[in-house]
């Protein structure tokens, strides 16, 4: 049993989202997608918890063998996003009935839970596998479901954002593909592993850096790196609450952790960063986003809209961490990918918590809200802390792993155009703080949120600080993540 | 060169079409007609990838030897039904927004949504 853990890992929700379709009652569906994405975060304790102990896990799928089988394989970087992944999913269920019943008419809650296990499969699949047209499989199924989710959405809005998506999403994927096809062209194999042995030999053909180009441009689409971030906004303003939840969360973290996966491991470090000028242009490209989108995130009047923006600034970060291409700037981004689905969930979902008693999430209806809403308001502000960077919040911590790796390598000037970044931050949190606390209230007063929200929108808010204090978990797997991305290979 | 490469052409000239009518065609229907064709020429792509010169069908026989890789057509099969399963997507959302803006125009749609976003600012200003 233990042994097949990482295919039951992807399997298990797989399975569990036709049996939802079955269950039909809304309750039952959602019980059962708890029960799912609870087991599917216990698999991903014990695998962290064996890759740690043990090293990197390989497992055949069917007992073919590696290079000609799909082969999963789970190393310390794999293990940490599968938590990440599984931890805000089931935290985000959580609130998921109560939030839906405001957003989603009463007959579409079940295919609601059928597309979201669908999805968690996509991203825990698109981690798991070590296999290169895998992952293409993966990602699709997450999207497609994306899609779906997105246009469930109560405005009109929905699914033109959804549409939209559909159609940006589609030509990253089928770029990614078109990669994948060349790289099999020149190596005839599709396996992670053996393409990065594979790969050096050819890596000096016109085809290899056509492929690079196709994959890397494929991946930034999908996880909406500044210039290529314009679905995004859209998308996760008009998706049902939850789902901007969990996708906040995880979804752009797959696609960075599938751009880390094929710079440094599939290419290679020195083809990636030596060959092909990607340090410059990544750097250049991740300022320049963090500067646009925190911009754009102060001129916005819906909140949603606000953070989503925020997002592609927190993006940024990871770019410019992922661009140093040092051991440390490595562990900057995976640390800020953790801590960052940690605070975009926690602010989502006391989003969602707002959706629901108020109705909407414009800025203006937000009046008065933290002395009604104490709890569900303070878990804003201490998210937003976090965004900000303030020390006791895991964005502190991140963001100090950030500074260090980018003077470590004497880059003064980024270092400085990082922190002007923060500021720009302080005002988009300060006009929703001003907001919630010192306008007086226009509408009828509404009640706190139920406990149903309360409990996850907190948890999530603990884990910010309890991270930001105690940072040895954290920093332990992602140094030890980026270590075995520079040790050479998967 | 350019008769060695036929297949080559193809997908490049079907693929940049395809990419085209995306970007510049404003009617939803005609966006997801050029995605089509940006995906069928992925798939021709794969196609002739597996062929391998004077290789047979990949069906095992006595007296051939050398076959063709039947590999990249079943991953193409896949992707095929990605496609398909892309395109019923897209189409059901087009459906939904004639419905709800009573257009399939990209610009119309936009328009509205600026409308709308106006409003509500003016209200926002009182």
């Amino acid at each position: 049993m233990i042994t097949h853990l990482p295919i039951l890992q992807v399997v298990i929700p797989l399975m569990a989202a036709p049996i939802c379709l079955i269950l039909k009652r809304p309750q039952l569906a959602w019980i059962f997608a708890l029960a799912v994405s609870g087991l599917a975060f216990a698999i991903s304790l014990v695998l962290l918890q064996q890759v740690m102990v043990s090293g990197v896990i390989s497992y055949e799928l069917g007992g073919w063998q590696a290079p000609w089988g799909i082969e999963y394989r789970i190393d310390q970087l794999n293990a940490l996003m599968l938590l990440i992944i599984s931890t805000i999913s089931t935290i985000v269920l959580f609130a998921a009935p109560e939030s839906l019943d405001k957003e989603i008419s009463k007959d579409k809650h079940t295919y609601f839970y059928v597309l979201y296990l669908l999805s968690l499969t996509g991203m825990l699949g698109i981690v798991a596998t070590g296999d290169a047209f895998n992952v293409f499989v993966f990602l699709e199924i997450t999207s497609l479901s994306a899609y779906a989710l997105i246009a469930m959405g109560k405005k009109k809005q929905a699914v033109w954002a959804s549409f939209q998506y559909l159609v940006m999403g589609t030509i990253g994927a089928t770029f990614i593909l078109i990669g994948i096809g060349l790289m099999y062209q020149m190596t005839g194999t599709l396996n992670m592993q053996d393409l990065a042995q594979r790969l050096p030999e050819v890596s000096q053909t016109r085809t290899v850096f056509t492929a690079f180009a196709f994959v890397i441009v494929g991946v930034c689409l999908k996880l909406a790196m500044f210039p290529l971030h314009l679905w995004l906004p859209n998308a996760y303003a008009y998706a049902p609450s939850i789902v901007t939840a969990f996708f906040s969360a995880t979804s752009t973290k797959v696609a960075i952790y599938l751009l880390i996966r094929f710079t440094f491991s599939v290419f290679g470090l020195s083809f990636s960063f030596t060959t092909v000028p990607l340090q410059t242009l990544f750097m250049t490209l991740g300022v320049l986003g963090i500067f646009v989108a925190s911009i754009s995130a102060i001129y916005q009047h819906n909140i949603k809209h606000l953070f989503a923006y925020s997002s592609i600034a927190q993006i940024g970060y990871m770019i410019v961490g992922f661009s140093i291409s040092s051991v440390s700037g490595l562990t900057a981004t995976l640390l800020h990918l953790f801590n960052h689905a940690l605070m975009k969930s926690a602010i989502f979902l006391a989003l969602a918590a707002v959706a629901y008693r108020v109705g909407n999430v414009q800025l203006d209806n937000l009046k008065g809200l933290g002395r009604e809403m104490p709890w569900t308001m303070a878990a804003i502000v201490i998210g937003g802390l976090s965004l900000i960077g303030v020390p006791l919040t895991v964005g502190f911590v991140s963001k100090w792993y950030l500074l260090t790796a980018l003077i470590e390598q004497g880059w003064w000037p980024i270092a400085v155009l990082i922190l002007l970044g923060s500021m720009l931050a302080v005002i988009y949190v300060w006009k929703v703080v001003e907001i919630a606390y010192f306008k007086e209230s226009s509408g009828a007063p509404v009640k706190e949120a139920p406990l149903s929200f309360l409990i996850p929108i907190w948890t999530l808010v603990i884990a910010n600080v309890y991270f930001g204090i105690d940072t040895r978990f954290s920093v332990e797997i992602a140094q030890a993540a980026a270590q075995s991305l520079f040790g050479g290979g998967l | 060169m350019l008769m060695g490469l036929f297949n080559n052409w193809v997908v490049i000239v079907l693929m940049m079409s395809g990419l085209y009518i995306v970007i510049a065609h404003g009617n939803l229907i005609k966006k997801l007609v050029g995605l089509t064709i940006f995906q069928t020429s992925v798939f021709i792509f794969y196609i002739s990838m597996a062929k391998v010169n004077g290789g047979s069908a990949p069906i095992l026989s006595e007296n051939i030897s050398l076959y063709s890789n039947p590999l990249p057509h079943v991953l193409i099969l896949t992707a095929i039904v990605v496609g398909i399963a892309t395109t019923a997507l897209g189409l059901s959302l087009v459906v939904r927004l004639k419905e709800s803006y009573g257009t399939i125009e990209e610009e119309e749609i936009q328009r509205q949504d600026n409308q709308q976003n106006q409003a509500l600012n003016k209200e926002r200003d009182k």
